[in-house]
């Protein structure tokens, strides 16, 4: 019998710096160095990936923070395709341009094309909807799920679910599913086994980082209450840039590194501005994430690595 | 339904021409006068609430290093989204208290009150 997540009520916060493997399992987070992880026989222990999450690759972006977001993009693809073992799928978590102009999403979608992987599935950050419902973004990647940009499917046992959470906001307030798509979602994870281990992606941190920079979404209580029937819940998020992860009960939040460039910490500075630092410290500031499924654990792991 | 909407853009268009001779008339300095520029800077806009007259044409300029957007909030006026140094403008034909925010920052709220 597998392992079932015990954890209650556990509330941990994690600043990991580069280089660290990140993985959780049974509600134990533990830290492996990343040259620990690279040895043979790591992989068994590791378990088998999953998928991997890229996120905020904000091309068009060229200021000092990172003149050179593309390379850095290939340099991530490049990583992701360097895998000992090969992760059947890929999903990027938004803000794929900076500017959603067509130029830059048609370069985006040149350069993910290369990835290895089966299947990439996007969710848009803000960057990408600056323009409006039903324009770019949605014209070009928006036909698989009627327009709406929400869609969930099972991979391996697994269900996942791509949720949309930078079109609906209160002037002033934070982001959030709004009425339609949180009916959808209760309507998606009814009637499943709550034994299936359930990951949800979207642009925004679904839960409360730092609201005075729009770190955090305004319904995420209304979706924790959907999904914490479940045994293992994984919440993978983009926008700030920097890991923060949280485990509360059977819910692992936990947020990615861009490919693009680092953002401050939580309140340092006037607001979540490009972070220029110097050349040799950005390739340890940006990454990729892992999740994997150890052989013997219903919950899923997840591995940040850098590009440094 | 494309030709009515083009017809109420060159509507809007033949009486804002209409409007600015009648300023011009009135004086050119007047009409210089109720232009007026926003600035956003620190993921604010300064100032954040203005009051111009009808016909009044705003400009506001991105001075962050992160772009912004200008969009009213009942949707009668909204930018792309402006990188730094970028700038949008728009001329206010209608009285009212135009609510507006930053798409990619919603909690940068701001006001313009056409008078």
């Amino acid at each position: 019998m597998d392992h079932e997540p015990t954890r209650r009520g556990a509330l941990q916060c994690l600043g990991l710096g580069a280089g660290t493997l990140f993985a959780l399992s049974g509600g134990v987070p533990s830290g492996f160095d990343l040259a620990q992880a690279a040895e043979p026989g790591a992989a068994a222990k590791i378990g088998t990936p999953l998928f991997v999450q890229i996120s905020d690759s904000h091309i068009g972006f060229s200021k000092e923070a990172n003149p050179d977001v593309v390379g850095t993009l290939n340099r991530t693809i490049d990583l992701v395709n360097g895998l000992p073992r090969r992760p059947a799928f890929a999903v990027h978590t938004g803000d794929i341009t900076h500017l959603s102009k067509a130029a830059q999403f048609d370069q985006a979608s040149q350069l993910l094309s290369r990835l290895r992987v089966a299947e990439l599935h996007l969710v848009p950050g803000e960057h990408d909807v600056t323009d409006g419902a039903g324009t770019e973004y949605f014209a070009r990647f928006g036909a698989a799920s009627n327009g709406k940009g929400y869609y969930s499917f099972d991979h391996a046992g697994v269900h996942m679910v791509a949720l949309v959470n930078v079109m609906q906001f209160k002037p002033g307030g934070l982001a959030s599913l709004g009425d339609e798509q949180m009916a959808w979602l209760k309507d998606d994870l009814s009637g499943r086994s709550a034994s299936q281990p359930v990951v949800l992606f979207a642009h925004m941190p679904m839960w409360s980082i730092y609201e005075p920079w729009g770190w955090g979404s305004s319904d995420s209580e209304q979706v924790l209450a959907l999904v914490n029937r479940f045994g293992s819940v994984t919440v993978l998020n983009g926008h700030i840039h920097q890991i923060v992860s949280k485990v509360e009960g059977n819910v692992t939040f936990h947020t990615a590194r861009s490919t693009a460039y680092p953002q401050p910490a939580a309140g340092v500075g006037p607001g979540p501005l490009p972070l220029a630092v110097p050349a040799d410290r950005l390739p340890g500031m940006l990454g990729v994430t892992t999740i994997s499924r150890a052989p013997l654990h219903r919950s899923l792991r997840l591995a940040d690595t850098t590009l440094a | 339904m494309r030709f009515s909407a083009l017809n109420r853009r060159l509507a809007a268009i033949t009486f804002a021409t209409f409007a600015t001779v009648g300023l011009a008339a009135a004086g050119a300095a007047f009409a210089a006068a109720g232009d007026a520029s926003v600035m956003i800077q620190n993921f604010d806009f300064h100032p954040m609430a203005i009051s111009v007259p009808v016909g009044a044409k705003v400009t506001w300029k991105n001075l962050d290093g992160e772009p912004h957007t200008v969009t009213s909030v009942d949707g009668s006026f909204r930018s792309n989204a402006l990188d730094q140094d970028d700038t949008f403008s728009f001329r206010f034909t209608k009285p009212g208290v135009y609510k507006y925010l930053c798409t990619i920052h919603p909690r940068m709220m701001a006001t313009v009150t056409v008078k």
